[in-house]
Parts: C-alpha cells; sequence; structure tokens
C-alpha cells in the first residue's frame, strides 16, 4: 500500500505515542516493585527512579511478619471464592427463568431488577437494613452484601437468550424438566458467558473495600482491602505529618511499597489470563446497547 | 353463544384466563422455583433498604429507634438547602463531573483511534493489554500510590521536583490541587479499560467505507476524520449521555481515601458528604436525606439522558 510521507511520520509517531503510553501505565507499579527491595535510605533521598539501588529484603521481611496482613489475605480469598459462587448461583436463578418469554411476571421481575440499576435506597437505609437483619460484624453480611449485579443478570439473560428454543424443546420431548434442561443444555452452553460474570464478580470481590469497611468492625474479620487502607493510605498521611526524616519514616515508606506489592501480586498474575474475559463482557453490553 | 348473556360471558372468559395462569404457574414451577432466592434476595437487600428512606423525614436518634423518633416532614432538606455545605458539595460534584468530561472523557476516544491505526496487530494488542492492566488494581491500592507518590519528604514526585531545582509541596494538602489529582489518577485507572468499547465499534465499521473512501484519494487523516469518527460518533453520544446521567456520581470511594479535612473545600462531594454525616457522624436522618436528594436528581437526569438518546438514535441505554 502506498503512504505519503505525512503517513509514515504519524505512523511512527503513533508508536512512540504508544511506547510513552505503557511506559505512564507501568512506571508506577515499577517504581512500587524496585523501591520495594532498594535500600530505604536510597528510596528517600531520590536514588531511586530508573534502577534498584542496594538489596535489602528487610521491607519484605517485616510485611511477611506482619500477622494481621496474612489473616485478612485469608478473609479475603474466602470472600472472593465463597462470594462469587454465591453471586454466581443466585445470577444464574435469576437469569434462566427471566430468559424465558413464556414465563409470567417476567416482565415485572425483570422490571423490579432493572430499577435497582438506577435508583437504590442510598447509604445509610442500606445500613440500617444490615443493621436490623443483624448482619453486622459477620463474615454472612459481607458475602451477601451487594451478591447480586443487575448488570450481570441482564447480561446472561441475553445471553440465555441468544440460545435457540429446538434445544429447549427436543430435551422436552425426551421428558427433561427445565432444572435438568438449565444444568445439562444452558449452562454447558454458557461457559463463555459465566466465566465473564465469574471474573467481574472475583474481581470486584477482591478489589472492594467500602461496604466491608462499613459492615465490619472486629479486625478478625475484615478483607485485605480494609486492613490495606490502613497500611498504606492512612500511614502515609501520618508519615507525612511528621516532618522529620528519621530513620524510621523512611523505612515505612520501603515497608508501604513491599505491602502494596505483596497485596496486588496475585490480581497481576491473574489479569493476563482473566483481561481477555473483561474485554468479551464489555463487547456484549456493546452489542446489547 | 349469542344467548349467552355478555357478564356471564366475561366471566367464562376470565375463568378461562385464570385457569390459563394456572396451567402456565404449573408447566412452569420449576422456573418459579429457581426465582425464589433470587426475588428473595432482590426484595431483602435491594427492597427493604427503601422502607429506611423514612429516616429522611425523622429526627432519628438510635437511641429512641424508629418508632420512638420524631417525624420532622421536611425540616432536613431545608436545613440541607440552607446549611454551608449545600453549595459546597454541589459545586465540587458539578466541577469535577465537569473536569472529567473535559480531560477524561476523550481519552479513551483518542486511545481507540490511534489503537486502530497501529499496522502491528500483535504489538496493538500488546498497549491494548497493558493499557487495561491498571483497572485491575483495586481503589485502595491506587489511592496509596498516590498518596505515597506525592508524600512530601518520601514521594518519588517531590523528590523529583528537589532534584530539579523546585520546593516540594504537599500537594494532597492542597486544596487547589485535589481536583486535577483526582481526575489524573481516573484517567490512569480507567482510560484504557474505556477503550474497549470504542475499539469493539470501530471494528464494526464496515471496510468497504474505508474503501471507497480510498478510492476517492483520501489518505489516512482523511479516513480518520471522514470515516472513522462518524462510524464512532453513536457510541460517543451513548457513552456522553451515561456520563451526564451519572454526573451527581462521583466515585466518591476514592475521594474518601484522598481528601483530608484540609481540603474538603474542594474534594467533599455529595456522596463523601453522605458518608461522613451518616457513618462517621451517625447522623443517619440527615445523610439519608442528602442521599434521597442525589438520588432523586440522579433517577431524572438518568431518564432524560435515556429519553434523549432513543429519540436521537434509536438506541436505549436502560
Amino acid at each position: 500500500m502506498n503512504r505519503t510521507k505525512g503517513e509514515k511520520i504519524f505512523g511512527w509517531f503513533n508508536i512512540i505515542l504508544m511506547l510513552m503510553i505503557m511506559l505512564v501505565t507501568l512506571y508506577p507499579l515499577y517504581y512500587v516493585v524496585i523501591a520495594s527491595f532498594s535500600d530505604p535510605v536510597a528510596v528517600s533521598t531520590g536514588k531511586v527512579t530508573i534502577l534498584p539501588s542496594g538489596f535489602a529484603l528487610d521491607s519484605f521481611n517485616k510485611v511477611v511478619h506482619m500477622e494481621n496482613l496474612w489473616k485478612s489475605y485469608g478473609n479475603t480469598v474466602f470472600y472472593s471464592v465463597a462470594g462469587t459462587i454465591i453471586s454466581l448461583a443466585l445470577t444464574i436463578l435469576g437469569a434462566y427463568p427471566l430468559s424465558k418469554k413464556r414465563l409470567k411476571g417476567r416482565k415485572l421481575i425483570t422490571f423490579f431488577v432493572l430499577v435497582t440499576m438506577w435508583f437504590s435506597a442510598g447509604m445509610m437505609p442500606t445500613y440500617q437494613n444490615f443493621q436490623n437483619l443483624g448482619l453486622l460484624d459477620t463474615r454472612i453480611g459481607v458475602l451477601l452484601c451487594f451478591a447480586i449485579d443487575s448488570f450481570n443478570v441482564i447480561l446472561l439473560r441475553t445471553f440465555f437468550e441468544n440460545v435457540p428454543d429446538s434445544m429447549e424443546e427436543s430435551a422436552k420431548v425426551d421428558g427433561a424438566n427445565d432444572w435438568t434442561i438449565l444444568t445439562r443444555i444452558y449452562l454447558p452452553l454458557s461457559v463463555p458467558a459465566l466465566a465473564t460474570i465469574t471474573m467481574y464478580y472475583f474481581v470486584g470481590r477482591w478489589n472492594s473495600y467500602f461496604w466491608s469497611m462499613l459492615l465490619l468492625k472486629d479486625q478478625d474479620l475484615v478483607p485485605l482491602q480494609v486492613l490495606l487502607k490502613k497500611l498504606i493510605v492512612e500511614v502515609s498521611y501520618n508519615v507525612n505529618e511528621a516532618v522529620d526524616m528519621s530513620a524510621s519514616v523512611m523505612t515505612e515508606q520501603t515497608i508501604v511499597y513491599a505491602t502494596i506489592v505483596i497485596a496486588v501480586l496475585p490480581m497481576l498474575i491473574l489479569y493476563p489470563f482473566i483481561q481477555k474475559f473483561f474485554v468479551k463482557g464489555i463487547m456484549v453490553g456493546a452489542i446489547k446497547g | 353463544m349469542r344467548d349467552v348473556p355478555h357478564k356471564a360471558r366475561s366471566a367464562a372468559m376470565r375463568k378461562a384466563r385464570g385457569s390459563e395462569l394456572l396451567v402456565s404457574i404449573v408447566r412452569d414451577k420449576y422456573l418459579y422455583f429457581m426465582l425464589i432466592p433470587f426475588v428473595l434476595y432482590y426484595a431483602i437487600f435491594y427492597y427493604m433498604p427503601f422502607q429506611g428512606l423514612r429516616l429522611a423525614f425523622m429526627d432519628y436518634k438510635p437511641f429512641l429507634g424508629m418508632a420512638g423518633s420524631k417525624w420532622v416532614g421536611f425540616d432536613n432538606f431545608a436545613e440541607f438547602f440552607n446549611g454551608p455545605y449545600f453549595t459546597r458539595i454541589i459545586r465540587n460534584t458539578l466541577l469535577i463531573s465537569l473536569y472529567n468530561m473535559i480531560f477524561s472523557f476523550p481519552v479513551p476516544i483518542i486511545l481507540a483511534i490511534l489503537f486502530n491505526e497501529l499496522r502491528n496487530r500483535k504489538f496493538r494488542v500488546f498497549v491494548q493489554t497493558i493499557s487495561y492492566m491498571p483497572h485491575f488494581i483495586s481503589t485502595v491500592v491506587i489511592a496509596g500510590l498516590v498518596v505515597n507518590f506525592l508524600s512530601p519528604s518520601t514521594g518519588i514526585v517531590n523528590i523529583l521536583l528537589e532534584k530539579m531545582g523546585f520546593d516540594s509541596v504537599y500537594f494532597l494538602t492542597k486544596p487547589e490541587y485535589f481536583r486535577i489529582i483526582f481526575v489524573i489518577q481516573g484517567i490512569w485507572a480507567t482510560a484504557g479499560f474505556s477503550s474497549i468499547i470504542y475499539f469493539s465499534s470501530l471494528m464494526s465499521i464496515d471496510s468497504s467505507q474505508y474503501e471507497a473512501a480510498m478510492i476517492d484519494g483520501a489518505g489516512r487523516f482523511k479516513q480518520i476524520l471522514h470515516v472513522t469518527l462518524p462510524g464512532l460518533l453513536p457510541t460517543i453520544g451513548i457513552m456522553l449521555l451515561l456520563g451526564i446521567g451519572n454526573i451527581m456520581n462521583i466515585g466518591y470511594e476514592m475521594i474518601i481515601l484522598l481528601y483530608q479535612p484540609i481540603t474538603y473545600e474542594t474534594a467533599d462531594v455529595v456522596g463523601s458528604f453522605v458518608y461522613r454525616l451518616g457513618i462517621q457522624n451517625a447522623d443517619y436522618s440527615m445523610s439519608t436525606a442528602v442521599g434521597l436528594f442525589n438520588g432523586i436528581i440522579s433517577l431524572v437526569l438518568v431518564l432524560t439522558a435515556n429519553r434523549i438518546s432513543k429519540k436521537i438514535s434509536e438506541v436505549s441505554i436502560m
């Protein structure tokens, strides 16, 4: 193909721009990693910008021995896995019947599902509801909090609707009931959609902090993100307020970076594998309009 | 049939319809069983809280309970509208939304177009994948990055500033910097991932349109201008309307991690105000009233945006 000179320059310019975008995206994370195992004094005097300076695992050593960190890590794994299973089950049980046009009351229920996407009772009424149900400071409260995302219900319902009716009809002729049709035909056919929704729920649960923070006072129950708020956001404010450049402030900084590394590591390892499901979900949503 | 009196006939029809309903319920009994936990969940966790909206019209005292607390009509709303914080949080909410519209909104569109112009597919997919990455990092960690990088004594930003001969600035205590910090972290966190929706609608542009443009002698730039951009317009329109519908909903979960009393002046938005009133000050009634006010405004905005969207593009965003 013939390309004019201007287009060629633009092509190169574009590639340089892309490299800069990658740099801007990755540098903050890269910096955290190199700072976390550099010498604390080197980090706080600005010797660490492009390459690590010195090699000290002290910060990691301190982080690894933080008992509450591992406890909250365990809590997060539990909330994310158990929570995702609950969310997925509830979403399937809603989306499947709602995908059947013959079902009486389908429109009404769908309407009530959609309304929650645009209007909710708000923070205090929701909080008080958990209080009234006796779910404050309980694991089950965290698991049930926003367990169903209406967007995912609609996504899965749309997917189920696109499965040809003839599949269901022929199974019915063979004497299958709705439950077996769902589990034997629809779910196996919907693996891509289910994978997408699973990822949405899982990543959402893993990364959320706000409602867990509201619902839990008991520090033994809090997930990682709630503890991280104390360790990497609030601590840093305290550090900032202390103007003196004592050694403890300097080490504090690398400990914070080491904590961040340990906290984001699982997600960054998983991310190359799960990102395509997210992309797919967005595409399905986009086609739906 | 002609002899049958009118009343009796419609009664018979009603009966027939009634039994038809019964038949369909019996036929679909498994489907209804499945729906039970789902419907219960929505009833308990999404709809039961609505009765708590009463709080907005009461002077709720936790030790008196719902039954013991006084009804005060619209007093809470009046107090909020006349109070010192009303203009502050509305102004901050609208300004941050406006900044987002101006600075954040175009970024994913430009990204998608630039991705599309990359000739090497492998390189393109690689850059795209990298650009999605921040989407998988939690709000708390991003806030941690911002706070630590901007720290006056040990943060990388100030270290670099000092190296270049500037004074170090404690950015997060300066009200004038808050909004721009918030907007920048937002772009870093979301631009790449938001580009997906634009990129996927670019992919669906008919390639014959590009061929036709080429035959007419249009180069790459003209193709971007006359084919790519018009092709993106419906998506841009929908996203813009969605954004307008969400003007009142700033990501307060991030705000409350980044703001401090000293920056409330420019940082406090409706969501963070609702949080502080309700959870930190235990002022349930006032918090609910402000939340309800915001919820109604948002709903009106969304419905209006949806109506406009339907009219111009025949695409409903709901």
